[in-house]
């Protein structure tokens, strides 16, 4: 019962190592609509290695827009056309018969190319241990239910939470900022009460590491939040902000 | 021959592990730094272990494939956690969860391990809410709770669609705040392929460097393995690509049993089959199943549309046969009974599906609600199959989810291999032949943050601080083997793919190892695993080196351990002449279908011995039941 396949060209983005030039190479597809994007990377491979060629590299795993691991730049677009997925999640019946569709990695210059459609995302994990954290220990701990939270204020925490750390933020944005990335993580411990004692300590933390990595600075174009695939929004950069200018002053309380 | 001696302590359920904390020996705080624990893996079960583990003063090493430790399958866990908190005031508490637990498994769990599990199911929930997890919340402020199969309390804690996502960055964060400060040292784009064994003890690993090719030795004190389940044995599973049980399947070579292969778990609500390209099977948490009703048409091959099939002309067949449980029967329940009903020609559209329709749920409680409670789950089913679950049901089938085997541990988590411990899904404790909804998440956390910190304390105590040095004989030994397996798998340059040798595996596992097994089909699966497995030694082809990136070769070394395993599934399977959980052998049923499991001849653990190619030794662990009697399992 499967639907007539769809004819493309892709132009997918090779490059042997971190070293090396890469170049677009040409693939000519038949896939069914029905099948993913990524599945259809698959069958190309499949191709690939049958001819005895190495198959096009990138990653993937949950395959369901939660992991983080997958991220392509499909047309120009981070986990391309399709607003609020990643791209494990793009099928092929969103594109028609004869497209030709451009294959590219996650550009930035925080995250290098490690081969094909591999980046080096490690960056991130640098700015969330620089204090991307509640400091508890295991045990101890007060009952669940000893610190009552405003479900209006749990969701928001949440809302920003939802972040899967896949950096299309990065790639969508001109200045290669991580500020979307950076100020989730921050709004969802400035939102809740457990954040509190850390608060202002953390946001300058965390802000001085990304400074530091490369990553560029925020010039509110919101392209992050428009190709965001878990739709994080821009308001927590502002709240990034206010935070951040309220540390310098607090810490600086507190230094004296 | 190792002797199994399960370590259970003596005393009331209800005692043993807080008297077993007692008895356990310390070891001194200044002298914690001076043991060297290597964790493998980063997911719920292994993160908090290397977090709180390092928090105690151990120099902890924590390994994972990934490119980041967040990536780690844990993340996809949807529905939510369980914990006997009794918030809702609705009858719940320790013994119960305890209760519901070895019930839920069949009888096939170890009593005091679960018991344990139960003891600090709440302490989760506490340590959780204080890293700043976002659980769902009522409007006075205070956690909400949810349903969940096999129970009648709700008991569940979630966080929208996406509390194992939660949960693992929260135990993420605490392993990041240790990395800070320098307890634990990450390293990521690392696969374990070989454990090293020096006088009878774990002392350490293998790994191959994902990005260089490089073949890296690491020597430490303890090996604890937090590598997750195997259900990638089936090629299509709802565990995510890289998902794999090599390391767990290279210690069982290098001597830990592996225990009860075959209990795996087949989830009831999974997307149904798209084609030959499928690359794997999509979940839809079993929360759905809290407004969701299953059903299909009373008519075999009806071809109608959902909507024009009226009420009358529809079997809500779980509510039907287990009216007390109705929609939330135990998993393994529900799958075998979608299978049924699909046997019978009576599936969507005559085919593989059963819809699961919230049009009830809507009407009575508006559709705001329902998104407010699984929005993101609709808009995942809506994003794979473009149709609108608000509008039309949505269709289901069951896919292997989970697997209850694992490494045999003892009720220190430590398996037969002394220093060697395995934690979460890697081993075999907790869920006896079936694992109830929201109990995944539980158990890695109860593992990583409330076990293995007290039962390694106790093994480290007895071991001299003095580490083994890397260049010692065994560990230059052990990674020649490992060399030598990557330059064999590159050698072959024959004409089949590794996916396409592992599509054919796992048909071959499908559909004999899968929701319905026989003798005569088990006893076939071994023969026909073994030639598929020769075939790939004869004819796979690898492309690329050794040296470099080469995500084909780590495919390829993952597929090696997948036929070794299911031969032993299939073995297993053919050893345990009963139906229990999700072990369910055809000939073994009674005259409504349900499961007949035989408590005189099979109320056992099936401990494994390697012993050579297609070669097991079967050792058992006796199960006694002195609190929660057996008796047949009924839901109705």
């Amino acid at each position: 019962m499967e639907a007539k396949k769809l004819n493309l060209t892709l132009k997918i983005w090779r490059q042997k190592n971190s070293n090396s030039a890469g170049s677009f190479i040409d693939y000519k597809v038949q896939v069914s609509p029905d099948a993913s994007f990524l599945e259809m990377l698959d069958e190309l491979n499949n191709s690939l290695e049958l001819k005895g060629e190495e198959a096009v590299h990138f990653e993937s795993d949950c395959r369901e827009g939660i992991c983080g691991t997958c991220g392509l730049v499909i047309n120009g677009r981070p986990h391309g056309p399709l607003a609020k997925i990643a791209t494990c999640q793009l099928h092929m019946r969103n594109f028609k018969d004869g497209d030709t569709l451009w294959v590219e990695p996650f550009r930035a210059k925080a995250f290098s190319v490690i081969k094909d459609l591999m980046v080096d995302r490690s960056g991130f994990d640098k700015i969330l241990q620089a204090g991307g954290y509640i400091s508890v220990n295991t045990g101890g701990v007060p009952d669940a239910n000893a610190i009552p939270i405003p479900k209006e204020i749990s969701s928001l925490a949440m809302d920003a939470a939802a972040c899967i750390g896949c950096g299309a933020c990065v790639a969508a944005c001109k200045n290669a900022s991580a500020m979307l990335f950076v100020s989730a993580k921050v709004s969802q411990y400035a939102l809740l009460p457990q954040g509190q004692p850390e608060r202002y300590q953390r946001v300058e933390k965390m802000v001085k590491v990304m400074d530091e990595l490369g990553f560029g600075s925020c010039t509110n174009t919101y392209a992050c939040e428009a190709e965001c695939p878990k739709g994080i929004s821009v308001t927590n950069i502002a709240r990034l902000n206010r935070d951040f200018i309220m540390a310098k002053i607090k810490n600086k309380e507190v230094e004296v | 021959m190792t002797k199994l001696d399960s370590k259970i302590p003596a005393g009331h359920i209800s005692e043993k592990w807080t008297n077993h904390k007692f008895n356990m020996k310390l070891v001194n705080p200044a002298n914690k730094r001076k043991y060297t624990i290597i964790v493998v893996g980063t997911g719920l079960a292994g993160a908090s272990a290397a977090a709180s583990l390092g928090e105690l003063g151990y120099n902890v090493l924590n390994f994972t494939f990934h490119d980041s430790a967040r990536r780690a399958h844990s993340i996809s866990a949807q529905g939510g956690i369980n914990a006997s908190k009794n918030y809702q005031n609705d009858g719940d508490s320790t013994y119960r969860l305890f209760y519901d637990t070895v019930k839920g498994g069949d009888f096939r769990a170890r009593e005091a391990n679960v018991h344990r599990l139960a003891e600090v199911s709440s302490n989760i929930i506490d340590q959780c809410v204080a890293q700043g997890v976002p659980f769902a919340r009522e409007y006075g402020g205070l956690l909400d709770n949810r349903s969940f199969g096999g129970a009648q309390v709700s008991r569940t804690f979630y966080a929208r669609g996406q509390t194992g996502q939660q949960l693992l960055l929260g135990a993420i964060s605490a392993l990041n705040r240790q990395v800070d400060k320098g307890t634990v040292k990450l390293y990521l784009r690392r696969e374990m392929l070989d454990v090293v064994i020096i006088d009878g003890a774990a002392k350490g690993i293998i790994v191959r460097n994902l990005l260089t090719g490089e073949i890296e030795k690491y020597s430490a004190h303890a090996v604890v393995l937090a590598t997750g389940g195997y259900s990638n044995v089936f090629f299509l599973s709802t565990n995510a690509m890289n998902c794999n049980a090599t390391a767990i399947w290279r210690a069982h070579k290098r001597g830990a049993y592996f225990a009860n292969p075959c209990f795996t778990q087949i989830h009831p609500t999974c997307l149904p089959l798209h084609g030959e390209s499928q690359s794997k099977l999509t979940l839809m948490s079993e929360s759905l199943r809290n407004d969701g009703r299953v059903w299909v048409s009373t008519k075999k091959g009806d071809m109608r549309n959902p909507g024009d099939i009226p009420e009358d002309e529809r079997d809500y067949y779980l509510e039907r046969k287990y009216p007390s449980f109705g929609n939330l029967a135990p998993r393994d329940i529900s799958s075998r009974a979608a299978k049924e009903v699909c046997d019978e020609g009576r599936g969507v559209k005559g085919g593989d599906a059963v819809y699961l329709d919230f049009k009830d749920a809507i009407n009575r409680l508006g559709q705001h609600v329902i998104e407010e409670r699984y929005g993101n789950l609709f808009e995942i089913y809506e994003t794979i199959t473009g149709e609108n679950p608000y509008k039309s049901p949505m269709m289901i089938y069951p896919a292997p989810h989970y697997t209850m085997g694992g490494l045999w541990v003892d009720y220190n988590l430590m398996s037969n291999v002394p220093g060697l411990f395995v934690l979460g899904e890697a081993n075999f404790s907790d869920h006896g032949a079936n694992r109830l909804g929201a109990s995944a998440l539980m158990q890695g956390l109860a593992d990583g943050y409330f076990v293995i910190p007290y039962t390694m304390g106790n093994y480290l105590a007895g071991d001299k601080p003095t580490l083994v040095k890397t260049d010692h004989p065994e560990f230059e030994k052990v990674a020649k083997e490992v060399k030598d397996l990557t330059n064999k798998l590159l050698s072959i340059k024959g004409k089949r793919t590794v996916d396409d040798l592992h599509k054919q595996l796992g048909r071959i596992m499908w559909d004999n190892v899968g929701m319905g097994r026989t003798e005569e089909g088990l006893k076939k699966t071994i023969e026909q695993v073994r030639q598929v497995k020769e075939e790939f030694w004869k004819n796979v082809t690898i492309p690329g080196s050794g040296d470099d990136v080469n995500q084909t070769l780590e495919r390829a070394g993952r597929l090696v351990d997948y036929f070794e395993l299911g031969e032993l599934m299939a073995l297993d399977a053919l050893d345990r002449n009963e139906s229990c959980g999700g072990h369910f052998r055809t000939e073994y049923q009674f005259e409504d279908g349900e499961a007949k499991r035989d408590d005189e001849k099979y109320s056992y653990v099936s401990a494994w011995e390697f012993a050579g190619e297609n070669k097991w030794n079967l050792h058992k662990e006796t199960l006694e039941f002195e609190y929660v009697k057996p008796a047949i399992r009924s839901y109705k």
